[in-house]
Order: C-alpha cells, then structure tokens, then sequence
C-alpha cells in the first residue's frame, strides 16, 4: 500500500553533486532532499551525514528544529488545514475535527495507516479572504465546512478507489 | 596606563592584553563572573547569561561574547546586575532536576556553587515536568538530560576539539535537548567514549558509567584472585581527590588503598606500557629499514583507535598493531599467572585502573576475549570511581603508609609512566630507537627529548637520530587528527611518526580523572607530575626493564616482534561505521 517512492540514494546523490557536497549548503539539501521523499528518511540524512562530512547529530539537530523538515514519512495526500487568526475565527477548528474523524486520526497521529493521508495545522495560509481553508496537495479549498471539507477527501478516495 | 589599551572594570583600569572577551580582563582584575557554559579552550556561546555586565553607552551584555574595547566602562556588581544574575540562576535551577546529594557531580557542581555565591534561597519558579529516562547506552557516560541546564559545552567540545559531533542540540525553545542522531544508543553513533563530555559538564547531566558494583561483587567472592593494573595517569590525578599537594608522590598510597580495598595483586599498567614501547619501537624501526607503510600511528589510545576505524579505515596499514598496554598486560598475565599462582583461570579476575572511560569500550572489543564470551579484563574503573570506592570503605587516604606493586609486573621505568602524557609515547620510544639507531647509551639529559613535549595540539619535531632524520608528529585533541589523516590521504604529509591522544593533554586530562574545570591549569599540574616521577625512576628506559627482559626470555620468545610476541602483543582493526 506504501505509495513512497522507493528510497533511492541516486537522487541524493544528484542533488548533493549539484550543492559539490558543501556542509554549508546543508538546509537547502535537505530542503531538496524533502522534495524527493516528502520527509526526511533516516537513512538519507545518514548518508548525507557522511558525504558532506557533517555530523549526522547535527543535521537531525536542524532537521527538528525547523518545523518545515520532517522526520515522519507523509501520506500521498498533505492536508493543510489553517488555523490562522482568520480562519480560527471562521470556525476552521470544527473543520479540522471533522477530517481527523473522518480519517481516524488525532493529535499526535497525523497519517493515516493506508500512507494516503496526513493531516497537519499551519499557522497561515494566506488566503484569508477563503476563510476557512484548507490546502491538498497545493490546491486550496476555500470556505469550507465539516461538511465540505470531508466531500473533498471522500471524492479523493474514491478517485484513488476506481485507479 | 594611557586609554588607548585599559577598559575600566568598576571604576579601575585594566590593560587588555590579547583577550578575546571582556570576561578574562575582568577575571584578571581580581573579579569573581559566575558562567556555565564559558570555557576558554571553545568558541564562546553565550547561553548561561549568568555572566552579564553593564557597558556605559551599551547597557547589559554577556561578557563572554563581548570583545574589549579601550576606554569601555564596564559595571560587574550593580544592584541590577546581582538581580537579574540571581533570577537567571533560579531559572537555570528551575529547569534542572535538583537531587544534590544523590548526584554523581556532588561537591562538584558548578550550579550548587554559583546558587550558594549569588545566595540564592528559593526557587520562586515552578520546574517543569520532565521526566526523560536516564540514558545509559554507552559505555563509557550516563545522560541525564533532566539535569541538562544546555550550556552546549558537550556539544562544543565534542564537535570542535574533536571533530566528531556525536552529540548535539534536537528540537527547539522549550523542547531543545542535547541528544545523538535520532536519539540513537550511543554505541550506534560515532562517540569514541573519551568521557570529555562528562568532563565539562558542569552540572552533573552527563556522567561516567561507574563499574564499581561488579568490581565489588569480584572482590567479596572468596573464590576469586582479583587482579588490578593501574595506568600510569591515574597517580596523577588521585590525590585531587583528598586534597592532597600535587606535588606529592601517591603512587605507594595508591597501592596501599587498592590492597585495603581487597585486591589480592596490585600491578602497574607502566610494566606493559615498557613493553609496548619495546614492541612499536621495533616494528617502527622496521617499518623504517624495510620500507614498510609510514608514518606509523600509536595504538594505544582506544578512541582514537575508534576514530580511525571509523573515519579513515584506509589509514588502518598506518597504525601500529600493538595492542595498548591495557591489553598487553591482560593478553600476558592471563597466561602466566594461572601456574604461576595456582590458580584456575576462570578463577582469575583482572581489573584495570585507568584515567580513561574509552578504556571501558577497549575492553569490550570482540578481538579482545580469551575464550568465546570471556573478556581479557572483567571491568575496568576509572580514577574517580577509584576514588568513590576509597570513601565508600571509609580509607583515610591521605594518611595511608605507601605500599610497593607486586612483582613482577609492577616493575617499570620512567619511559612508562610518561606515557600518560601528551608526548610521552613518542619521547619513551626515542629513547628506545635512539639507542638502537646509534648503538650507544643515551644519559641523563640525552633522555629528555624536550622537542616533544610541550602542550599544543600538534607538535611538529624533526630529530637526526644515529644518521637517520624522523619527522614527528605529536598530536592531542581529534580535531588535529582529522588534519593530519587528511594529510596522509592527499600525500602531502611528511611525518614517519605520529602519536595521536584523543584527550587534551593525554591520559591525565583522561574522561575518568577527577572533575576540574580548569583544563589548562590541571594539565600542566598533572603533566608535571609524571615528568617528576620519570625523573625520580632508577631506570628510565623502557629496554632496561628487568622484568620486561625476564618476560621476553620465558614467555615471548626472546625478543621483541617474535612470534610469540605478535601472537600475544598484536592486534587487528576494521572498518566501521560507528
């Protein structure tokens, strides 16, 4: 059921090629790296680690501490439901609710076991104007309800269904 | 005193003589800064704000990270100062699990003094809940991070004087914690178990793993014959811990504590530390004559042995393959001592003594068991559990009636016992080599091979030795190996020798020493020790050994690199990842 890309070092190489293995260029390799996989798997941080002489303690070091990088392998769908002033004002917690019961997750387990769904919270999206709104995958979704927000993820399974 | 180069500290001037950070002006005027996480031999970071002071025009800064300027008016003590300083150390308190008089770091917790200077009586913070399991995954340290106040000197240390960065801060704001990769054991990452994370740690959050339990469980079984080496280093540092002069020789009381303590033979690590000199002289020499793989590494340092494996496995050839005298002293006695005694062999117990917690990890090294799951050395201790066991069976050291090692294998010369030293591995196998290039004796000062010694972090010499020019390296801090390795790699180095220590200052600035935290002051204390007691030996040599020579006739076939000798005396590496 896993729809990662099988972990494939190639890429990495390619990317770290192309930064000449600097330890200096280590956030924008990551960011790259992120690209690839969705998060960062343990065994490319390790192998990064190694070619460009920085110590793996160091790059796990970064890697939690900005909370754009992410250690947890992500569902094939990444919704992002925002929580901005906004949108919290607009109710975009019920909202929220709604899809982590839908999915059957909660705080704290934010991918659904089948690896096609994460759900996480942003602070803002930006959009305010569509208040509230939620992002799949880079599509926003704006105005939505409990209602609204769960046809969205079940028109998506039953998409992924019917492939 | 013209403006140009005084900064005034409360009112009085005071010259600036190269200092980096207003800090060690201010300290050199005779003034108590309270810091945590300041230590001269690392970057400075700025994290414990207890070091604060007001700048006229500039207001409140850490004096740390401050440079001097000529003219600054620098305030230490202002009510204000004292305030904020004593909130910062309640916070710092607030955030530290406070169990004082369970603590490994007791009556050397940098915190517990500078709570009591500021006068500190409450705590009016609420700690937060923390309740992270103790890590015990290494050999060689014990993680408390519930005690971590994250003055990052671990961190620093590990990463900048080493160069191996095992350790480092993960998350962040509230949640930083200093932790391995992935919280990995640390056997999985790349610490080479020096212990000088533990030695810098001034708060008691990580410690060495003491050993002291199965040692004592050894010595209550009647039916064992416990036998103890202890590493030249360790009579160094010991008096420390009973406030005893450094001058003062406690090798005899060492020996007289460690029989009260119920070891049955007492032997000096320094017997084999003569016998691996007599052992890598002669494969250097050789290396030399027959065009062997130069420059030849030391062996003895097992982190070091660790740090090669792991980041330069291609330099393997380069390192000697002798084993460290921890080693060879198990690999020999174990064989000898069972007839010699009467005693079974799986009745013997060999302990060893030592200022190092890498040792800890040595002993555990698979190559280095005599049977399938059995160990050459059962445990090892370090100094300061040496020191716990002395207190704990209520020995007044101080006033101990010295005692003679047993013999055979606490005989020893001077070129042994400055193998502690950063240096003295080198300067003990000139003197061998010398000898042996020049086919004359070497005499009083002719001994002294002042070139070598000396405590930067790598030490260039170029001896002409009986028509033969060595290039030497001498090498301390694992930063300065990286370079040198790199060297060797792109074939530009020049050495035929290199001695690598992993600890500053060699073995007496070992992880296992008492707890100092002034490095550069108790290096050159505990260097001067053993150059004093090398200088007070009868014999000096490690070739003029008695016993060593006895050992080599009975037991390893007559000289040294036989083949006895390289069954029992050498070793293997490999390449690892961690």
């Amino acid at each position: 059921m896993g729809q990662q890309p099988e972990l494939n070092l190639d890429q990495v190489c390619t990317i770290l090629q192309k930064h000449e293995y600097d330890g200096q260029q280590l956030i924008p390799i990551l960011q790259e790296v992120q690209e690839i996989y969705k998060y960062l798997p343990k065994e490319a941080i390790e192998f990064i680690a190694k070619k460009i002489h920085v110590p793996a303690a160091k790059i796990y070091g970064v890697a939690t501490f900005y909370a754009h990088f992410c250690l947890e392998p992500k569902g094939k769908y990444l919704i992002k439901v925002c929580d901005g002033t906004a949108c919290h004002v607009k109710k975009s917690i019920p909202v929220l609710n709604a899809i982590r019961e839908r999915l059957n997750l909660a705080p704290g387990k934010s991918t659904t076991n089948d690896m096609l769904f994460t759900v996480e919270t942003v602070s803002c999206l930006g959009t305010c104007g569509l208040a509230p709104a939620i992002v799949i995958n880079d599509k926003v979704h704006g105005l939505m309800t409990p209602e609204s927000a769960c046809a969205c993820i079940d028109e998506i399974i039953k998409q992924e269904a019917s492939q | 005193m013209t403006n140009q180069n005084v900064i005034y500290v409360n009112n009085r001037p005071i010259a600036i003589e190269g200092e980096s950070n207003i800090l060690e002006v201010i300290r050199k005027a005779g003034i108590k800064i309270p810091t945590l996480c300041y230590n001269p031999s690392l970057r400075s970071y700025g994290a414990c704000r207890l070091c604060i002071v007001e700048v006229e025009g500039r207001g409140i800064l850490t004096s740390c990270t401050t440079a001097p300027e000529p003219g600054m008016k620098v305030h230490t003590h202002t009510p204000e100062i004292k305030k904020i300083r004593k909130i910062t150390a309640e916070l710092l308190l607030a955030n530290h699990k406070v169990e004082c008089p369970t603590c490994d770091q007791m009556g050397k917790c940098k915190l517990e003094d500078i709570a009591h200077e500021l006068g500190v009586d409450d705590v009016r913070y609420k700690p937060l809940e923390k309740c992270s399991p103790v890590n015990d995954t290494s050999y060689a340290i014990v993680v408390d991070r519930d005690k971590c106040v994250l003055c990052g000197q671990c961190v620093r240390f590990c990463d900048e004087i080493h160069g191996v960065g095992a350790i480092d801060f993960s998350y962040r704001g509230s949640n930083t914690v200093v932790s391995t990769a992935f919280n990995k054991d640390f056997t999985e990452t790349e610490c080479v178990n020096c212990g000088q994370c533990a030695a810098v740690c001034p708060v008691g959050a990580i410690t060495v793993k003491k050993h002291i339990n199965p040692v004592n469980k050894y010595l209550e079984d009647p039916s064992k014959t416990v036998v103890i080496q202890v590493a030249p280093a360790v009579r160094a540092g010991i008096g420390e811990e009973f406030g005893l002069k450094p001058s003062e020789d406690v090798t005899g009381k060492m020996v007289t504590a460690l029989k009260m303590l119920g070891f049955d033979y007492v032997y000096d690590t320094t017997f084999t530390a003569d016998l691996t000199i007599a052992e890598e002289a002669t494969e250097f020499l050789t290396r030399v004559k027959n065009n062997g793989v130069i420059p030849q590494f030391t062996s003895c340092c097992p982190a070091w042995v660790k740090f090669l494996e792991q980041y330069y496995p291609e330099l393997i050839p380069n390192l000697s393959s002798c084993k460290s005298p921890q080693q060879m002293f198990s690999a020999v006695v174990r064989e000898i001592l069972p007839e010699k005694l009467n005693v079974k062999k799986e009745d013997l117990v060999f302990i060893s003594l030592m200022p190092c917690t890498a040792k800890k990890f040595e002993i555990r090294r698979p190559e280095f068991e005599y049977e399938k799951g059995k160990r050459d050395i059962d445990e090892v201790i370090t100094t300061q559990e040496f020191a716990r066991m002395i207190k704990a069976a209520g020995i007044d050291f101080a006033n101990l009636k010295p005692e003679e090692f047993d013999m055979p294998y606490g005989e020893k010369t001077g070129a042994g016992v400055i193998f502690g030293v950063t240096g003295g591995v080198t300067e003990a196998a000139l003197r061998m080599a010398a000898e042996e290039l020049t086919g004359q004796k070497l005499e009083g000062k002719e001994l002294e091979f002042e070139a070598v010694r000396g405590s930067e972090g790598l030490k260039e010499a170029n001896l002409k030795v009986g028509g033969v020019d060595l290039n030497i390296a001498i090498v301390h801090g694992l930063a300065n190996a990286h370079e040198v390795c790199k060297e060797i790699i792109d074939g530009k180095s020049k050495y035929h020798f290199i001695e690598v220590m992993t600890c500053p200052g060699g073995c007496i600035n070992g992880g296992g020493q008492p707890i100092d935290f002034n490095q550069p002051e108790k290096i050159a204390r505990r260097t001067d020790g053993l150059y004093t007691a090398d200088k007070n030996m009868p014999l000096r040599k490690s070739q003029d050994n008695p016993a060593m020579k006895e050992l080599y006739k009975d037991h390893l076939g007559g000289k040294p690199n036989s083949e006895k000798a390289e069954e029992l005396l050498h070793t293997t590496y490999y390449k690892r990842d961690y």
